[in-house]
């Protein structure tokens, strides 16, 4: 059984803060849920995936964020309880869908999670999506720790009935990927059939329909906002003249800062957890009891405007500061050292903050850079190289229009193959945009789970509007990045996974593309050959460059380790490996000159450092007799 | 059931050591001994063979993570990243590391060097309050798996007495979450971490 199905109420487990999130969803009767993988928020789905082989909860990878919410719309509005999770840039995906679901409400409980990313870990942007539950006036929740996430995701699907709306259940990164202790409850059994009651004046939303959708959209935004003030998610702490508000993970930096400092008689803390609408008497009446006022939340100073502005109906209200010179700034997450100093010099409390050490002075030279890198025996890595060769021999300079995913860290040198990225399928129509303005040969790369989310339509454009550049979709089969979810041209599929599996090369040749080719990386001289010949040529060309990738099919046991490659003595390191191909499992020796080394414990055996030695002093162990 | 114990474990390494799995076990251990715990992990791009960082924040302390200055005590699971986290440590810290290098690819393509291993241990040595060095590749493989580094660097953080739960509850962690066919491997590599470390 899984994890999440087990234990007794009360029973105490260290999750993680999306498990918690599943967790609160069984507990509150989640019968179905929707998901596009995305760091933070991809465990998410991944363990309602599994717990969906277990029971009747349905559960769908879907082909992207906007899908995913429409299908989870369309089974809050028959009824089921749903759940539907993101990465923040997700919701921009979906932004289309959610601003008009907020006009026509849900039947069941719609729970959306956006998974906000501040300091972008593993995105191309740090926005702060709490201006989305502004933007479309939904409910908005903010837990501040794993139990918080169980209890909040829970209440969220019953406020959504209540209140005939989707709730937006925000986090962050580091609420996301922290594990606490989480107090289980009990599970609730789940209604997994739906009934559509028709009506369409209400859910059709023609411009007639939606005026009036618009003003029930406000009036129970105005109900929501009578539940921020008594739910219980928006406490008062302590009575002292020092006001502090917060939300989210920071409260958790608070509170250690209250402590560590020793100021809790002085301070009285705003914590808020249910933050749109947010509750105006509590706020007002926190306000007038106050001296000056602090507020700590990462990112925009979404808070400290809404106070500023409760303030501005004050008679006499304290100074409120947040973000600024000496205090928090609108950049990245914050951690707790940070929020005791500036809570610390805010209220004039005497601290001396730690002086850490410098490691790069202590040696008196920078350390070496670890940035991520394709994995030994990625098939991308194969592609990058064929394509770096092609311009070389044809003295051609490519510009290279790339996407969102494992092949991204492309970018990088010694491959060094990124030019332009914006989100998920822009490299596909920004590189339309650059043929078309320049002279230059342009070469765009995209992954296969990214080409389904949204590199088709950019795809239908070059076709139709007749673009000059090649498309290389690098197809390892899986949604690699994120985990290895499946998409709808997963290969192979995980065993028992019930999707139907889509074949890109028929979807790219149905588009009316007339120059396609389909080859396997690994095969070299093959895929170089193919490769020059679409860089020479006009038009819309797309090369499908399919190869699995090597962790995926080791993780389902259909590839095993094999470490049986050795560098012979003809090596004369030349470098070229090095400085063209850079496989994390060939490295020079650390010490002195000589042949380079394959480092046994990194290489996947992939075999393509064989094909590219000019020297051939790559071979099999047994081949070599060593 | 103490809650005034207040203790900060950084946690470092490269993709694909199994630093996440050792955080979660001593997060479980922690949890088991009946203290209050956090744990923070590092998911997504970083993971490709990037910087792994984690933490375990034990006691009274409601935030997971850790900030410069502030960990008692830094497990390193590759020495060059042991020592770029000696920033998160005071003079009274204690870093246990292994000695074992992970060449990355900056230093493979000739971008820069790997500093001196002997020379940053010594750093090591004299900035923090104790250093426990061990060579965890080694005796991981000694164990019967190059995969362990995870369990000898757990054996050789136990064995310092720093953190307050005993080795009969980790084990048992070791034994209920990890994968039987390597449970043997696993604590033999704990045990050899403990032993080297006794030794150091």
């Amino acid at each position: 059984m899984h994890p999440l199905l087990s234990g007794q109420p009360g029973e105490k487990r260290l999750l993680l803060g999306n498990e918690a999130i599943v967790r609160g969803a069984l507990e509150g009767g989640v019968a179905l849920a929707t998901q596009y993988p995305g760091t933070p928020s991809s465990e998410i789905g991944d363990r309602l995936y599994q717990i969906s082989r277990e029971t009747d909860l349905y559960f769908e990878y879907a082909t992207n964020e906007k899908v995913s919410l429409e299908v989870a719309a369309g089974a809050a509005v028959s009824g089921l309880r749903v759940l539907c999770a993101m990465k923040h840039v997700g919701v921009n995906v979906a932004a289309d869908t959610l601003m008009t679901l907020a006009y026509s409400g849900v039947k069941g409980g719609l729970v959306l999670v956006s998974a906000d990313d501040p300091s972008l870990f593993s995105s191309q942007n740090e926005q702060d999506n709490r201006y989305y539950a502004k933007l479309s006036g939904l409910p908005m929740l903010e837990p501040a720790s794993a139990q918080e996430a169980k209890e909040m995701t829970t209440y969220a699907l019953t406020l959504s009935e209540e209140l005939s709306l989707p709730v937006i259940l925000r986090t962050t990164t580091r609420l996301n990927h922290s594990r606490g202790v989480v107090v289980l409850g009990e599970l609730k059994p789940r209604v997994r059939q739906g009934h559509f009651a028709k009506n369409p004046f209400r859910y059709v939303m023609v411009p007639a329909v939606a005026r009036q959708a618009h003003g029930i959209l406000l009036s129970q935004q105005a109900k929501a906002a009578e539940v921020a003030e008594t739910c219980g998610l928006n406490t008062v702490q302590g009575n002292g003249p020092w006001g502090i508000v917060t939300s989210g993970v920071s409260a958790a930096y608070v509170t250690d800062a209250i402590a560590d400092l020793g100021i809790g008689d002085r301070v009285t803390l705003l914590k808020l957890g249910f933050t749109h609408p947010l509750p105006t008497r509590l706020i007002q009446n926190f306000l007038t009891k106050v001296e000056k006022v602090l507020v700590v939340e990462e990112l925009e100073p979404y808070l400290e405007e809404a106070l500023r502005a409760i303030a501005a109906g004050l008679r006499q209200p304290p100074p409120i500061q947040g973000k600024g010179p000496g205090l928090f700034s609108r950049l990245f997450e914050y951690h707790p050292g940070l929020v005791r100093q500036v809570v610390a010099s805010y209220f004039g409390v005497p601290y001396n903050p730690p002086a850490p050490l410098d490691p790069a002075a202590l040696l008196g030279r920078p350390l070496p850079e670890r940035p991520p890198n394709l994995c030994p025996g990625c098939s991308h890595r194969a592609t990058y190289y064929a394509v770096k060769i092609a311009l070389r021999d044809l003295g051609v300079e490519g510009i290279f229009p790339t996407d969102i995913g494992c092949y991204t860290l492309g970018l990088l040198p010694p491959l060094s193959m990124g030019d332009y990225l914006l989100c998920m399928g822009s490299s596909v129509s920004t590189a339309a945009g650059i043929a078309t303005a320049t002279r230059q040969k342009v070469i765009a790369f995209i992954g296969d789970s990214t080409f389904f989310h949204s590199g088709i339509p950019g795809l239908v454009d070059a076709v139709h509007n007749r673009h000059n550049f090649l498309l290389i979709i690098l197809d390892n089969g899986t949604t690699a990045m994120t985990g290895h979810q499946p998409h709808p041209g997963v290969s192979p599929p995980p065993a028992g996974y019930g999707g139907q599996t889509i074949d890109i090369h028929r979807v790219v040749q149905a588009l009316g593309v007339e120059q396609v080719k389909l080859v396997n990386p690994l095969q070299y001289r093959l895929t170089l050959a193919a490769i020059k010949e679409a860089v020479a040529a006009e038009g819309v060309r797309v090369i499908i460059s399919r190869a699995p990738c090597i962790l995926y099919m080791q993780r389902l046991g259909q590839k095993k380790r094999a470490k049986n490659f050795v560098v012979g003595p003809e090596c004369r390191d030349c470098r070229h490996c090095l400085d063209y191909f850079g496989c994390p499992a060939l490295q020079p020796p650390l010490e002195g000159e000589g042949p380079l080394v394959i480092d046994a414990n990194l290489c996947n055996a992939c075999g393509f450092c064989l094909q590219l030695c000019q020297k051939k002093a790559i071979r099999a162990k047994s081949a070599s007799g060593a | 059931m103490t809650h005034d114990l207040q203790l900060r474990i950084y946690c470092t390494g490269v993709g694909g050591q199994g630093t996440l799995l050792a955080t979660r076990l001593l997060g479980e251990a922690a949890m088991a001994a009946g203290y209050p715990v956090q744990v923070a992990e590092t998911h997504g791009m970083a993971q490709r063979g990037g910087v792994v960082e984690s933490t375990v924040v034990l006691g009274s302390l409601a935030s997971p993570i850790i900030s410069l200055g502030e960990a008692d005590i830094l497990l390193g699971f590759e020495i060059l990243e042991t020592f770029r986290s000696l920033n998160r440590c005071h003079t009274g810290s204690l870093v246990v590391t292994n000695t074992g290098v992970n060449v990355p690819y900056t230093v493979a393509t000739g971008q820069s060097t790997y500093p001196p291993v002997a020379q940053m241990l010594e750093l090591l040595q004299t900035h923090s309050g104790r250093l426990i060095a061990l060579d965890a590749n080694a005796l991981a493989q000694q164990a019967g798996s190059a995969l362990a580094v995870n369990m000898v660097l757990l054996g050789a953080l136990i064995s310092s007495g720093r953190v307050p739960f005993s080795v009969d509850t980790i084990t048992e962690i070791i034994a209920s979450r990890t994968p039987k066919a390597h449970l043997e491997s696993n604590l033999r590599a704990f045990h050899l971490g403990r032993e080297a470390a006794a030794l150091s």
